[in-house]
């Protein structure tokens, strides 16, 4: 069921409450997620987030946050068309978990689950595999050099 | 083929963990037949037969019949294609993560020195 699961953490030097800050205020998101984000942190609160906003083609996708334990847990429904309700086939879940890790110091950590469940209609699916595509290509060898250990070619 | 429906096939046949791990064992062993497969997975050697032909509808394996068996092996080209859409997400989140870490610890070392600073009368600039 989850099979395309992606989880990924890391340590943050700085306390659980700044990291939670960073990943859940608007004007913060702007800065390492979408180019504008509306997104409050509590639990059934719809909003939107904006990639590519100076171009021609803006590409708008609806969030809904699921959970929001502060300071320990983020997580919300995302990619799906704007205006539209969130479900498990036309969205992916995203939840962060952050952990204390003595003082001042956050493990933070990534789960974004689903993928394999998107039931795209074709135009939205084929945006959303352009949209991977861009960094298969930069990525291309070391994504083989994962998946296959030992098996890839030098540049 | 259109591109779209060519990524779709792609996609799914990459989304099933018996498939990912066919596509493991024969890149491990260069090339392998159903029979050879069903020895190390824990599934028939029919359901196998049945994802290395899927494999190759996609692309992902080319088949060869020598005598009774058909011998796979691993396009290449095409799996780096495959593991690119797996991966991908993971490497964007990297990035992500890498970003929040530096302005979380931009913003509590601000904080740090807002209040060291707060004895001395200097007025400090605010980053959250």
């Amino acid at each position: 069921m989850d099979n395309y699961t992606i989880e990924r953490e890391i340590e943050i030097e700085a306390p659980v409450e700044v990291v939670w800050r960073t990943i859940t205020e608007p004007q913060l998101i702007r800065t390492w997620f979408s180019d504008a984000a509306e997104i409050e942190a509590r639990p059934g609160a719809v909003g939107s987030l904006t990639f590519r906003a100076d171009t021609d083609a803006p590409n708008v996708v609806g969030i809904t946050v699921v959970a929001a334990d502060r300071p320990h847990r983020f997580s919300y429904r995302w990619v799906y068309p704007p205006g539209e309700r969130a479900t498990e086939a036309n969205s992916t879940l995203v939840t962060f978990t952050l952990v204390a890790d003595g003082e001042g110091r956050t493990r933070l950590r990534v789960v974004e689950s689903g993928l394999e469940q998107m039931d795209m209609g074709d135009d939205e699916k084929q945006k959303f595999l352009e949209q991977h595509r861009h960094g298969w290509q930069v990525q291309g060898d070391r994504l083989r050099d994962l998946f296959a250990p030992g098996h890839a070619s030098s540049p | 083929m259109n591109p779209s429906s060519d990524d779709d096939d792609l996609w799914e046949a990459m989304a099933d963990p018996t498939r990912r791990k066919l596509l493991d064992l024969l890149v491990a062993h260069g090339h392998a037949t159903a029979t050879t497969l069903t020895a190390e997975m824990p599934v028939s050697r029919q359901a196998i037969s049945k994802h290395l032909l899927l494999l190759q509808r996609v692309g992902l394996v080319d088949g060869q019949r020598q005598g009774r068996e058909v011998r796979y092996e691993v396009r290449e080209q095409r799996l780096a294609e495959a593991t690119g859409a797996l991966s991908e997400v993971a490497n964007r989140w990297d990035r992500r993560l890498r970003t929040i870490k530096q302005l979380a610890e931009q913003a509590h070392a601000a904080d740090r020195s807002k209040s060291a600073d707060s004895g001395g009368g200097h007025s400090p600039r605010t980053t959250l």
